[in-house]
């Protein structure tokens, strides 16, 4: 299987891996979502279709922990819209446990009443369809995804996303100045959601919840390339 | 309603002219918004390009320029632009730029449109108005201020709920964490039919069953002596007053005083979105430079600190109008001064470190008194701990003075013409020379000298070691009262500036060119005024830096004849609202706030009692050359 290792090695190409999957899938929304397809590699950022994405699980491995809340809000380069933008809330297959509880403040009774991810996953994938990912740390939302699509439809989810977060560590991780300040002890700044969204005087956002992590994302990426990237950067330059 | 959009709509509905909308309207902006970003020197918007949005700047700083190139206007979070092209032609006039990095909400012209129709405030605002401070000013006229301002604006936090299953013990560890003193109660509803269900931001069905108070849990656990573990439900009332968030301030205050009740838990259609209390609303009534406060400790740049003059100069005409006393808007004002210094300093701190040994910063004059005005020089001082060592330490120290004194000039306070700021060496030194320098003015009292350092007479702490001013003013109050000498010449120096009062008690108008046939209220009236009463309250050794502060000490010390402190008191306040209201006039005429007053636009009473005033200082100047005579005269 292509991507997952293609991070690092010159494995075939997303659009390879999609033109495959778009013949070899059977699930009709997984098939969907293939075919509809990919920008070109060398297409400009300001042209591409984003959807900024962000999920609450109940923990950090997909293999053990699931899905509890997704939140999801278009945009591109000019314009986020969160009214266009979609929100669920999902039934795990296991109980929720309570320091998870307290963390998301989704609580048992809300959770009973939601569907299980099943139930919503071709809604999702539609949504998906054509537009490009963008989330703040990327081994969240693409491997719980994949992990949930591959266990209830048998068949692997994974598409290329633009990370926020890994953006972010370009500049405050990388380079020589920040080699020196690791040599003298200096505390890296923070790559957070919320800290990064400071360095770009973003305000600040009061609640945690899928939908608004979303659009603080989106809000991010906007404020990064206004910063950082010329809009014709093509992009795959950005994603991964 | 979803948490997105509770994000928009709790932001936009505090400023104008959302925060008048009713809730629905409000919603529907809210959930119509688009959001933008914009980095620092770009375009927003450029001239003929269509206009399809009203823009409300979340965050940031824009500036708007006229078809020449010229600035027009400036504007900041809460803001709105674009109002003007919407309703013409719908091209843009008036090209935009953005000058901090902006975070723009677009409000789409359908929504615009149907805000406008269904709400006659909103029209007038977007047609008439474009700055803030005009339509703050405005606001702050309408004496009515409390019908039209809705209970929402009072709300700073989402309310603390807990289900009414939990124990007591766990409420009251809920409201410690969140250091509240009320926490609502809450049971899972079932469909049933009440209009005290509401569905929260995720789906769920709640029923709002009561609140409990810091007064029940003394009341009915502790002084009952019942276990903790006791579940909320049997001990609340099951009765619960509420307002609609739309619902005016004064309806609020109403329900409470009605009710005999200190707290209003605020629904949003049926979804509570907050507790006032009654002090909130005391506090919004009588002084709200809080709010201002509040918002200076916000900013995060020099830059967004500046752009709050308009509000400070809104608050300052807002508390003129509403008839505050000149102590009560003094001290307001000193409380923005401060505040505004601290974050000043914080920002210096943050960027240069931590100090390097410990200092306080210290203020002069006015903001020393306690009597701030809206037009004020800055006067400040840095006393430094005795270990200073100024090949190792003062860089840090004059980079802090300079950033600061830099910072107030940004921010409407400019340089003290007379020095008198800690970026001068002299006033940039350890306490031990501040003991020398006061011990040395007391001790030798030269009358010139003294003219130009009597302005540390008055003196108090804004930032650090507040211990170290109080040592000094400890020095003063104990040596000054001993030192006759010291007292002669500072009472030789108050009488040099003479009220404005010819023969038959007719005023002697100013001739100086610019200011033609007006008083300097400042240097002919409340200046001299404060010089008197300095002298008296070294001579009676007290503390106090304000001047009303300084005439109880007086008065008590009996250092004047009967009656004598009441009457200086009273043209002190008086002198003080006449330089106010004058300024307040200025401001709403957009004009430069100076101290000129023209005696002929000023109303037959009031004439008559500023001539009244001046004569008591006159009188009372005679008085202080009797009082502490010069040696050898």
């Amino acid at each position: 299987m292509a991507p997952g290792k293609q991070e690092q090695a010159e494995a075939p190409g997303w659009p390879e891996y999609f033109a495959r999957q778009a013949e070899a899938c059977r699930t009709p929304a997984l098939k969907h979502f293939y075919e509809t397809g990919l920008p070109g590699e060398q297409r400009p950022i300001e042209d591409i279709p984003l959807m900024a994405l962000d999920f609450e699980t109940t923990g950090l491995d997909p293999r053990e922990h699931a899905i509890v809340s997704i939140g999801m809000v278009p945009f591109d380069l000019r314009v986020i819209r969160p009214s266009a933008g979609r929100y669920w809330v999902v039934k795990p297959p296991r109980p929720l446990r309570e320091e998870s509880i307290a963390f998301h403040r989704i609580t048992h009774s809300e959770v009973e009443h939601a569907p299980p991810i099943a139930a919503i996953l071709d809604e999702v994938l539609a949504e998906l369809a054509g537009r490009l990912a963008v989330v703040h740390y990327r081994n969240i939302e693409r491997p719980f995804l994949d992990a949930a699509v591959l266990a209830t439809r048998g068949e692997p989810c994974l598409f290329p996303l633009i990370d926020t977060m890994a953006l972010e560590a370009r500049w405050e991780r990388q380079g020589r100045l920040q080699g020196f300040k690791r040599l003298f002890g200096i505390e890296p700044s923070s790559i957070r959601l919320a800290d990064s969204r400071g360095r770009y005087g973003l305000p600040h956002y009061s609640s945690h919840h899928a939908k608004v992590d979303a659009m603080a994302t989106a809000e991010l990426f906007q404020a990064q390339v206004a910063r950082h990237f010329s809009p014709d950067t093509p992009v795959s330059e950005l994603w991964i | 309603m979803e948490a997105e959009i509770r994000e928009i709509r709790d932001h936009m509905g505090q400023y104008p002219p959302f925060d008048g909308l009713k809730d629905e309207l409000l919603d529907e902006a809210a959930g119509a918004v688009e959001i933008a970003y914009f980095k620092a020197g770009t375009a927003i918007s450029e001239r003929d390009q269509p206009v399809e949005a009203l823009s409300y700047i979340r965050s940031g700083a824009v500036e708007v320029y006229l078809h020449n190139g010229q600035l027009y206007n400036r504007l900041g979070e809460g803001d709105i632009f674009g109002q003007f092209d919407l309703l013409r032609d719908r091209q843009v006039r008036f090209p935009v730029q953005a000058i901090e990095d902006t975070l723009l909400y677009l409000i789409p012209k359908p929504v615009f449109d149907r805000l406008c129709a269904a709400d006659g405030n909103f029209a007038d605002f977007v047609e008439l108005s474009g700055s803030r401070l005009k339509s703050t000013v405005e606001q702050s006229l309408r004496d009515n201020d409390m019908i039209a301002t809705r209970v929402r604006r009072l709300i700073s936090r989402l309310p603390v709920m807990i289900e009414e299953s939990a124990t007591v013990q766990e409420a009251a560890r809920l409201m410690t964490e969140n250091d509240v003193s009320s926490v609502l109660l809450l049971k899972p509803g079932n469909d049933e039919d009440s209009d005290r269900v509401f569905t929260d931001g995720e789906g769920r069905q709640w029923l709002l069953t009561g609140m409990i108070t810091d007064k029940d849990l003394r009341q009915r656990i502790i002084a009952e002596g019942a276990s903790a573990q006791t579940p909320l439900a049997t001990i609340s009332h099951g009765k619960l007053i509420t307002i609609q968030s739309d619902e005016s301030v004064n309806e609020a205050m109403l329900t409470m005083l009605r009710n005999n009740i200190q707290r209003l838990p605020v629904l949003h259609r049926r979804r509570p979105v907050g507790v006032v209390h009654l002090s909130d609303i005391v506090r919004y009534e009588t002084n709200n430079s809080v709010y201002l406060v509040n918002n200076i400790f916000n900013r995060t740049s020099v830059k967004a600190l500046a752009r709050l003059t308009p509000e400070v100069r809104a608050s300052f005409v807002r508390l003129v109008d509403e008839g505050a006393s000149s102590q009560m808007i003094g001290g307001a004002m000193s409380s923005v001064g401060r505040s505004l210094m601290r974050r000043l300093v914080e920002f210096a701190e943050a960027e240069l470190g931590p100090p390097p040994i410990p200092y306080c910063i210290m203020v002069h004059g006015s903001l020393a008194r306690n009597d701030q005005s809206i037009t004020t020089d800055q006067d400040n001082a840095m006393v430094l701990h005795d270990s200073f060592d100024p090949k190792r330490h003062d860089d840090y120290f004059r980079e802090l003075a300079r950033q600061v004194s830099d910072g107030l000039d940004a921010c409407g306070y400019p340089y003290c013409k007379g020095g008198v700021m800690a970026t001068n060496e002299p006033w940039r030194q350890p306490l031990a020379q501040w003991k020398r320098y006061f011990s040395d003015w007391i001790a030798r009292p030269d009358p010139q000298r003294l003219l130009h350092s009597s302005i540390f007479f008055d003196l108090d702490a804004v930032h650090g070691e507040e211990r170290f001013v109080e040592e000094l003013q400890d020095l003063i109050a104990a040596r000054a009262q001993n030192s006759p000498l010291f007292l002669a010449a500072l009472a030789r120096n108050a009488l040099g500036r003479t009220p404005p009062l010819g023969l038959f008690r007719t005023f002697v108008l100013e001739q100086d060119g610019r200011h033609n046939n007006t008083i300097n209220i400042k240097r002919r009236g409340i200046a001299p005024m404060n010089d008197v009463i300095r002298v008296h309250a070294l001579g009676v050794g007290s503390r106090a830096q304000n001047g009303f502060e300084r005439l109880e000490d007086i008065s008590g010390a009996g250092a004047l004849p009967a009656g004598q402190t009441d009457k200086l008191s009273y043209a002190l306040e008086f002198l003080s609202m006449v330089r106010m209201r004058h300024q307040a006039e200025d401001i709403k005429k957009d004009q430069e706030p100076d101290n000129a007053i023209e005696p002929e636009l000023v109303s037959d009473t009031d004439r008559h009692n500023l001539k009244e005033a001046f004569q008591i200082l006159s009188n009372a100047q005679k008085f202080l050359r009797f009082r502490y005579p010069s040696p050898g005269r």
